[in-house]
């Protein structure tokens, strides 16, 4: 009658939170405001007929600094509505492994992710109608952005544990995004450089979210920066599985 | 023995919820928790059903250590949270069907255990309704079913007629005693009269410590009526 315990809560978990998904608003509005504002900043700010180029980079370059304000706000329910409906308790009374309730929740908000990705075809469509792109390099790129969306619902999901309010959990988790992706950026390069030595602040840049998804935008993926974000998905779903059983203390 | 609970314990913070709370339970008890708000009632059915765990004591069902084999224990109890919190957008059907399944069982099993557990809470024809447009009583049918879906031996629930119409509560009473003619059942309450109605047994719990554990009828010879027992019996100030 029972087959392995860990994943068949699990897939339960995946299947009721991708239908809540589906049966509220929320999550179409995200994806459509998400494709309406990828479409602005591709073709007005990244240029896109202007730099004449048959490629995506002007598309894919605005992913993380989307992906860092909507996916938050994808993930931001999955453990704060819990608690603050009371409903965390049937959950944490079913006899459930934790790490199949924290999964399958993640899975569901990283198929919404991979959804609004797939929405995004008609863009690859019209580089393909209009000359003759690298297909190579754009499969590298979505499969990067995928990971890279992954990264960030993990951070939210992380936030999300440890709050009942779904809006803490969302600043939250824009704020820890931010700070992870920005890590990068010249602008914090030179603040780390101006305390610690070039060498240290080089190796802060390298555990920023844009170091490794610009690598793999170059079509190239990179072992090191798949390595980079399943480990950073691991971590962020071990702290939230943390966080969910520290609930038992009381 | 179906429930052994041996001295436990639990405080948040520097407040002291439950302090050293031990009973036995066996098949075909319903035992009733009695007691002020904040008491410890519903710390120690946490406690029991796997939620919360204890700063100390152990309690252990069908000798099964909740604490140390959560799982294992969890498989044979069925639990009602306060005020039975559910997925409003869900329908009975789906809901209970998820509860099913995370509890590991095959679709097949779920679909057959849904069948029953829908029976036996007289679900009806709401059973494809959104719950948030069910009536209250229907609400708490609904938990009490996921309670019953893998047909437990230990039922706890808390405050399962709490805001419900005469009506409801009169029928939730009636599922109650039918479940525990072969089960053991522990049920919280603020209702006297409930636990005159239902319980083979009363438990008042005060300041997180059993001050009376006798039937009802014995605590009524000894008070005169159960109001006056639990005025005797409990303080009167209320806990924040």
């Amino acid at each position: 009658m029972k087959k392995r315990p860990g994943l068949a809560s699990m897939f339960a978990v995946y299947r009721r939170e991708l239908l809540s998904y589906l049966t509220t608003p929320t999550a179409y509005v995200f994806v459509a405001v998400f494709l309406f504002a990828i479409g602005l900043f591709t073709f007005q700010v990244g240029g896109f007929f202007e730099s004449r180029r048959a490629d995506l980079t002007g598309f894919f370059a605005f992913h993380p600094w989307l992906f860092m304000v909507f996916l938050p706000a994808v993930a931001m329910r999955l453990w704060a509505e819990e608690s603050r409906s009371g409903a965390i308790e049937l959950l944490m009374t079913l006899p459930a492994p934790t790490w199949s309730l924290v999964l399958g929740k993640f899975l569901a908000a990283w198929t919404v992710a991979a959804a609004a990705l797939v929405l995004t075809v008609p863009l690859w469509a019209t580089v393909n109608a209009l000359g003759a792109p690298d297909n190579a390099a754009i499969f590298t790129g979505y499969l990067a952005s995928l990971l890279m969306a992954g990264a960030y619902i993990a951070i939210g999901s992380a936030m999300s544990a440890l709050t009942q309010a779904q809006i803490v959990a969302f600043v939250l988790a824009v704020f820890a995004s931010f700070l992870l992706t920005a890590l990068g950026l010249p602008l914090v390069l030179d603040f780390f450089s101006s305390v610690v030595s070039g060498g240290v602040a080089e190796a802060i840049a390298r555990f920023s979210i844009l170091h490794h998804f610009d690598a793999a935008q170059r079509g190239v993926v990179e072992l090191r920066s798949v390595f980079y974000f399943v480990s950073l998905i691991a971590l962020c779903l071990s702290f939230t599985a943390l966080a969910v059983d520290a609930r038992r203390g009381g | 023995m179906l429930l052994q609970v041996d001295g436990l314990r639990k405080s948040f913070g520097r407040r002291t919820a439950v302090d050293g709370i031990g009973f036995a339970l066996d098949v075909g008890e319903i035992v009733g928790f009695l007691g002020p708000n904040g008491a410890g009632k519903t710390t120690t059915m946490r406690m029991i059903a796997g939620y919360l765990e204890p700063d100390e004591g152990t309690a252990r069902i069908f000798n099964i250590d909740v604490a140390q084999d959560r799982r294992r224990a969890q498989e044979r109890v069925g639990y009602l949270p306060e005020g039975a919190p559910l997925y409003g957008e869900m329908t009975p059907w789906s809901f209970l069907r998820f509860v099913a399944e995370t509890r590991g069982m095959s679709r097949e099993a779920a679909r057959h255990a849904v069948r029953r557990a829908a029976q036996d809470a007289r679900l009806g024809d709401t059973i494809d309704r959104p719950i948030e447009t069910l009536s209250k009583g229907y609400r708490r049918r609904v938990g009490l079913a996921a309670a019953l879906l893998h047909d437990p031996m230990l039922l706890i629930l808390d405050e399962p007629t709490d805001g419900l119409d005469p009506n409801q509560r009169h029928a939730v009473r009636d599922l109650i005693r039918r479940l525990g003619e072969e089960r053991g059942l522990i049920i919280s309450t603020h209702s006297l009269e409930e636990v005159e109605a239902v319980c083979t047994r009363a438990i008042v719990i005060d300041q997180g410590r059993i001050v009376a554990d006798k039937t009802p009828a014995a605590l009524r010879e000894e008070h005169g009526s159960l109001e006056r027992a639990f005025a005797a019996l409990t303080r009167g100030e209320e806990r924040v």
